[in-house]
């Protein structure tokens, strides 16, 4: 590869590579992410490229591999270009298929088809499949169109426009004049306005004139994911941002903390940064302006509370990730104890846009104060999971009814958990509330950085409150006492309700020691942690009473609470649960009604599992 | 079983080797410029050496980046990422992240815990497996999910613990 010197060589270069690219040519595209490699995605890309070369069509049939395209549920899947056919769920055995009947035979194979659970029918192209046509893909529609190994690939697609307009076009100041009038606010979790933050970040002092831009890849929300699909699939558009970032601040170094749990976010994101070194796009006298900017990767050591940013600053100087109090801003003093500027994956990649696209139309988008889209992982209880990037003020019900397809297997609704453990869980009575910073907040959840957990009717929320309650504790840097002290006896209620031991006033004990934690701990982590107690109690006291009055589980969740039993007019006395029990307390001949001995059950739930016939039930 | 046996003998030869092999600690600390801000990547790159953090390899590097030990056992035991305690041969780690929780995990972490009779961070006697918990891996659409040696596998039940087990 060649350095670029000028923005007319990165041009010609760029002119070039469109010219080896012929859009009507036939391109088959699939993508190797990591939810597409837990289902042998990789296995799936090696036939294609085998059966391309077996078939001679190597040099006539374009391949790609990209990262993930965000729509989870139907991988490994298989797109063939320019139609953009969809075939889902494939496997290497339907690759020489797909090839010789639908790339070179013109046919499309039905089997493989989407089918639309909302109504059943089957879908051929990708752009008509309503989890796709629905959305507002700004960010994340990129990851389909690039290979993340190809730097090419993103320079074909107008990569590294932005950087050249900001660095020859545009005065820093006016960098950030531009951010603000987009209204750009981090996608991390607090909504903090990014030019704010950069402003303050450029006039903080600095004796040696040292200043850093961070990029927090510790996505450490159980149950978020658009940040590693983002460095995994586009870690161009992250570094492009970083850059224009850098200038507008004043920066020259710069570092992204990612976790490591990412494996492979870590090592295209590595490739990345080679790349763009090799074609002088990261470096020293960056396309011969003058600038230089470079950026280091540094992988954390998978605890939560390094996602915020002094923590996270502590953990960049190879120290313990522990939180320090705010009355220093980390623009002013951060990391080695310079102004220093954090901002996440998400925002990152929204920086070139903007740039692109001009501030105006950017705050076109979404609502009076929250701006731009936001990309959120649609998981649990939800026919279509998957990463969504939809504008802001868009509302529950269309996220989780047009986008996601409803709830699997005709449950009902139950709630929608967002923000992560700092977050809450909102009922199905707010389902048309509109999505944005400010009205998440109101109703006493978050944003957060955008998981959006979906339950059911299956679903206790007393658990879901102890299953986050006990996440805090063991994320908890043990640093402050209402936090460290505070969380562990919040646990300990909330074990003894879902265990048949609570008492009438554990209710109002948990509300009151939740409004202390909130007051009284020392960061965000601890500031948050009650939210998912207080906003189940606040929509679901009724979970709650029956457990403690009536030592009843009604979601049939909590173990303690509940007896296996079998159906007699379901079971056909088959004997598998009885095999399979390994506590040998189920009982009865062949062909005739089983039973469970209560005293020997252990609740595992090997019965209900193993049952074809549905008969095991809960109560 | 006397595939187990030799595998007993397993965390003995590694603890021997980290002994005759700080020459590869020293190696991991020049790498990074002899940089104290290294210290977490540095301990990462030991780790997926051996497996786990021995002894005398944190007294190596806190003698080589000139930083008090405390500071390195600190952060050997801060961040969940680390072992201090050698670890199996195989690694099973079941997700616990929100999605993987509604969909079922508690019951697929009972039954790894119940087939291996251990409980989370803990290994095996013979060395054969090790149990950890993690708190989410970003693959949600297919939880719940138990990863064995690097391997993902989606939408475990308790039934399905077995077989993913036995391979």
């Amino acid at each position: 590869m060649k350095r670029l010197r000028s923005v007319a060589e990165l041009e010609k270069l760029r002119a070039r590579v469109a010219r080896q690219r012929d859009p009507n040519r036939i391109c088959i595209v699939t993508s190797v992410g990591t939810c597409g490699l837990a289902r042998d995605a990789d296995g799936v890309a090696q036939a294609i490229s085998r059966t391309l070369s077996d078939l001679g069509l190597a040099d006539t049939v374009d391949f790609r591999t990209t990262g993930c395209q965000g729509f989870c549920e139907i991988e490994p899947v298989v797109v063939i270009y320019p139609q953009r056919i969809v075939y889902q769920h494939v496997t290497p055995v339907d690759v020489p298929k797909i090839i010789s009947e639908s790339v070179v035979g013109g046919k499309v194979i039905k089997k493989l088809l989407y089918v639309d659970p909302s109504t059943g029918e089957k879908v051929t192209r990708e752009q008509d499949i309503p989890f796709y046509s629905k959305q507002n893909r700004l960010v994340l529609d990129s990851n389909r169109l690039v290979d993340p190994h190809s730097i090419d690939d993103y320079l074909a697609i107008g990569g590294y426009s932005a950087v050249s307009k900001a660095l020859f076009d545009m005065e820093p100041m006016e960098i950030i004049d531009e951010i603000r009038q987009a209204g750009l606010r981090g996608r991390g979790g607090g909504g903090f306005p990014t030019a704010r933050k950069w402003e303050a970040c450029r006039s903080a002092p600095s004796l040696d004139g040292v200043r850093y831009v961070i990029c927090n890849a510790d996505e450490g929300d159980p149950g978020a994911y658009m940040d590693r699909s983002l460095l995994e699939g586009n870690p161009h558009s992250v570094i492009e941002g970083m850059t224009i970032g850098a200038y507008a601040i004043g920066s020259h170094d710069g570092y992204v903390y990612v976790r490591h749990e990412y494996p492979l976010a870590v090592a295209n994101l590595g490739i990345a940064l080679e790349q763009a070194r090799e074609y002088s796009l990261l470096g020293e006298n960056i396309l011969g302006s003058g600038f230089d900017f470079d950026i280091k990767i540094s992988r954390g050591g998978g605890a939560f509370i390094c996602g915020e940013s002094t923590a996270l600053m502590a953990s960049l100087e190879g120290k313990i990730g522990e939180p320090r109090p705010k009355h220093v801003h980390t623009v002013t003093s951060g990391l080695n104890g310079k102004p220093s500027n954090l901002n996440n994956v998400e925002t990152w990649a929204n920086v070139p846009l903007i740039i692109n696209n001009g501030a105006d139309w950017y705050s076109g988008i979404g609502t009076e104060a929250s701006k731009g889209t936001k990309i959120f992982s649609l998981v649990g209880k939800i026919n279509n999971t998957g990463l969504v990037e939809v504008p802001m003020g868009i509302t529950l019900r269309e996220i989780i009814y047009d986008i996601g397809g409803g709830i699997p297997d005709g449950k009902r609704f139950k709630a929608v958990q967002t923000g992560g453990p700092s977050g809450g869980c909102i009922p199905e009575s707010l389902i048309d509330l509109p999505v944005d910073f400010d009205r998440l907040t109101e109703a006493g959840s978050m944003m957060g950085s955008g998981g959006m957990i979906v339950m059911d009717e299956d679903t206790c929320m007393v658990d879901i409150a102890r299953y986050f309650v006990k996440f805090l504790t063991e994320e908890s840097c043990g640093k402050c006492v209402p936090c460290r002290e505070g969380l562990d006896r919040m646990l300990d209620i909330l074990v003894d309700i879902t265990e048949g031991r609570g008492r009438e006033e554990d209710i109002e004990l948990l509300e009151e020691l939740g409004v202390v934690i909130r007051e009284a701990s020392l960061c965000a982590l601890g500031g948050t942690a009650p939210n998912p107690v207080l906003s189940t109690i606040r929509y679901f006291r009724d979970e709650y009473e029956a457990h403690i009055r009536d030592g009843r589980c009604p979601a049939g969740v909590c173990k303690a609470l509940i007896t296996f039993t079998i159906d007699e007019d379901k079971c056909t006395g088959c004997r598998v649960c009885a095999r399979e029990c390994p506590q040998a307390a189920i009982s009865g001949e062949k062909k005739l009604l089983h039973t469970i001995d209560q005293d020997k059950c252990i609740k595992c739930g090997l019965c209900r599992d193993s049952c074809k016939f549905d008969a095991v039930t809960i109560s | 079983m006397t595939t187990h046996a030799t595998e007993r003998e397993g965390p003995k030869t590694v603890a021997r080797e980290a002994e005759s092999d700080l020459e590869k600690v020293t190696g991991t600390v020049e790498r990074y410029g002899g940089n104290r801000d290294s210290l977490i990547s540095i301990l990462q790159d030991i780790q997926s050496e051996y497996h786990y953090l021995p002894e005398d390899t944190l007294r190596a590097v806190a003698n080589q980046l000139g930083l008090p030990l405390i500071q390195v056992y600190g952060v050997a035991t801060f961040f969940k990422a680390f072992s201090l305690k050698p670890r199996g041969e195989h690694v099973v780690s079941v997700c616990l992240g929100t999605a993987c929780h509604v969909r079922g995990a508690p019951a697929v972490l009972d039954e790894v815990r119940r087939r291996l009779g251990i409980e989370a961070d803990e290994t095996t006697e013979d060395m054969r497996f090790s149990l950890e918990t993690v708190n989410c891996l970003g693959a949600c659409a297919l939880g719940p999910i138990v990863v064995v040696d690097g391997r993902y596998h989606g939408q475990i039940s308790p039934g399905k613990v077995k077989k993913v087990l036995k391979k």
